[in-house]
């Protein structure tokens, strides 16, 4: 065996002997997952805001529920681009004894709340008119074509912060400990070079990563989540290796500046769970002010997730990766200069 | 030149961390085959010297030669005939014994079977499959050695091996260390022990706040001290007025256990004993190298 197989064995070897970090790495996310899965179902304390074309007995049940602000609007196209926007959550457009309800994609946290109250409001309808068959004929469709079910949303993002965090974490404390107990030196002095130190590390990387998504997403495909992948799910490889690559940067990073496995633990949270929570990996941040929407735009983690949600579940094609591909890649390069530069072989 | 050229020659190297002079001015040669200590209390620029040589400091001034080469800047055709065991025990994280030598030997491209057959050497055989965290410290510090020589190196450079044992698993290092250098190999070693320097080395270099006070082979550095030797007999066996007239005897202590006799010739000192029949469990206490180091630095070595 040469060098590099030796060494990606060697390093492969240690980290399925680590308890603690398998689990971080490949249970943790999942039960993010599973929290989230059930905090998605419950209603959001915030009122949601439905548009209106038309006017029947439904929409006067609709304006009698709480927590629902309704926006009455002549034209059903000019709803559907408010719908768009964001602007509301759902259209109820009522013609006669008909009732359209179109609603945005579910990567909206407030879709599921919104047709919740809507076919509350239809139900007291019906009950009201007192007819057998019910006097309101309903017809549910989103403006897209697939509708998603939080599960659809959450796994792109939480399987995107699952990988960006081991990445992080095992580049950087392989680094630190490496450093620390001078194999780094060892290194230095035995005649092989360091590329291939450095690549049979980010082969590790990249095999967990590939590895977590695997089983990431054959939980969520369980009939329990009821994940349901596109047929382009497979775009999603080049990106969990991009992603890898960028966050293994940033491990490294931090490997270089700081001395101890506890301060880079530190580190490593400090820059994983903010930019998690801004980049919209456990819920979603439309409604987040511009300012914030900037931030997260210069993220790279954002970037993964959109390309993630892309290829996964919304069944975009290539093109789809040019935008997050060119940013993670772009990150990689500037984080890895950065970390060349402060790299040390030994404490001072 | 390698059929008879020295080892390693170092010619008055130097390097300063601002104001500290932690080397200032070592030269010495070391000749294949032999085991040469560098020895002295912690701080005193051991581990600097042994890192210049190395190849992993570059010195102020001076020049290192090993087998005819530089080691600085980094050296790829010297690095497989030097193996470097450090101070820490530096080790890939949860792998075997049998693991940890492969990897290191894979670093060099050497079969993963010749580097198993280091455990051997070192006596840790039935540790091959034992993770490094759950060995002993002994055991560990045989390891990182056998790691060092996983890919059979010319030269070792061990770095305070014997530091943090007990004296137990110290003898059995030396036991180790001898039994690599029956292999051929040239051992530079450091360690603050001067006991242990004294059994195990060829010759030293006594050194002390970054300079060489003294070079040689142990037994001829004590001898060159031309210090007293002290003869100790039972308390009882003889007075204390008696002793003090013995030929060649100078100081005399009675501390109510035992007889010290500071003699200038034990010859004759013991001679004269032996004639007075008191040297029944008599002991010969002769000059350490820690005298040695007490005499050069005026001060007492403390570990």
């Amino acid at each position: 065996m040469n060098a590099f197989t030796s060494l990606s064995v060697a390093m492969f070897k240690a980290s399925i002997r680590d308890k603690a970090a398998l689990f971080f790495t490949f249970m943790f996310p999942l039960m993010f997952l599973v929290v989230f899965a059930l905090l998605s179902g419950v209603k959001l304390a915030s009122n949601v805001e439905i548009a209106v074309v038309g006017d029947s007995r439904v929409v006067a049940a609709l304006q009698n529920s709480e927590g629902v602000n309704i926006q009455r609007i002549k034209e059903s196209s000019s709803a559907i681009d408010m719908l768009r926007d964001g602007k509301v959550a759902a259209i109820v457009v009522s013609q006669g004894d008909t009732i359209d309800v179109r609603y945005a994609n579910g990567d909206r946290a407030e879709t599921g709340p919104a047709l919740a109250k809507i076919s509350d409001a239809i139900a007291s309808a019906n009950l009201g008119a007192g007819t057998t068959p019910p006097k309101y004929a309903v017809r549910q469709k989103p403006i897209e074509e697939t509708a998603f079910e939080p599960i659809q949303y959450l796994t792109p993002g939480i399987l995107s912060w699952g990988v960006s965090t081991a990445a992080v974490f095992s580049s950087a404390l392989t680094l630190v400990a490496w450093r620390r107990k001078q194999v780094l030196r060892r290194i230095q002095l035995a005649p092989i070079g360091r590329g291939s130190v450095l690549s049979s590390r980010l082969l590790l990387s990249v095999v967990i990563a590939l590895l977590q998504a695997v089983l990431f997403v054959a939980v969520a495909t369980l009939p329990v989540f009821g994940l349901k992948l596109s047929n382009q799910w497979w775009l999603a490889i080049p990106l969990l290796i991009l992603g890898t690559l960028a966050f293994f940067s940033v491990g490294m990073l931090l490997g270089a500046i700081c001395k101890t496995e506890d301060s880079v633990t530190g580190a490593a949270n400090l820059v994983v769970l903010p930019m998690a929570l801004l980049a919209g990996s456990f819920f979603p941040i439309d409604k987040a002010p511009d300012w914030v929407k900037l931030i997260t735009n210069a993220l790279p983690l954002r970037h993964m997730n959109e390309g993630m949600l892309d290829v996964l579940v919304r069944g975009k094609g290539f093109d789809a990766l040019v935008l997050p591909g060119s940013v993670l890649i772009g990150f990689t390069l500037v984080v890895s200069a950065i970390a060349a530069v402060s790299f040390r072989w030994e404490d001072k | 030149m390698r059929a008879d050229g020295p080892a390693i020659v170092v010619s008055d190297i130097r390097k300063s961390y601002g104001d500290l002079r932690a080397v200032d001015g070592v030269s010495f040669t070391v000749a294949e085959g032999e085991f040469f200590g560098l020895l002295g209390p912690n701080g005193a620029g051991k581990s600097t010297t042994l890192e210049i040589i190395e190849g992993l400091r570059k010195p102020d001034s001076g020049s290192v030669r090993i087998l005819g080469e530089s080691p600085w800047p980094r050296n790829p055709a010297l690095l497989p005939k030097m193996g470097v065991q450090l101070q820490a025990s530096s080790f890939f994280e949860r792998l075997t014994s049998k693991e940890q030598l492969q990897t290191f030997g894979s670093l060099y491209g050497v079969s993963r079977a010749a580097a198993v057959d280091m455990l051997e050497l070192v006596g840790l055989t039935d540790k091959a499959d034992v993770q490094e965290n759950n060995l002993s410290g002994g055991q560990r510090q045989r390891l990182s050695i056998a790691c060092a020589l996983a890919h059979d190196p010319e030269i070792v450079f061990l770095d305070e091996p014997t530091a943090a044992l007990d004296p137990q698993a110290r003898r059995n290092l030396w036991d180790v260390l001898r039994a690599i250098q029956a292999r051929g190999k040239t051992i530079v070693y450091t360690t603050h022990h001067l006991d242990e320097a004294e059994i195990l080395c060829d010759r030293v270099a006594v050194v002390d706040k970054g300079r060489v006070m003294a070079m040689g082979a142990p037994a001829w550095l004590v001898r060159k001290l031309d210090a007293q030797t002290q003869v100790i007999v039972e308390h009882g066996t003889v007075t204390v007025e008696i002793a003090r007239n013995l030929p060649g005897a100078d100081k005399v202590i009675d501390d109510g256990v035992s007889v010290i006799i500071a003699t200038n010739d034990a010859g004759l000192t013991i001679k004269a004993l032996g004639e007075l029949d008191a040297l029944n469990k008599a002991q010969v206490r002769t000059a350490t190298l820690e005298d040695v180091f007490l005499h050069l630095t005026g001060r007492a070595y403390r570990e």
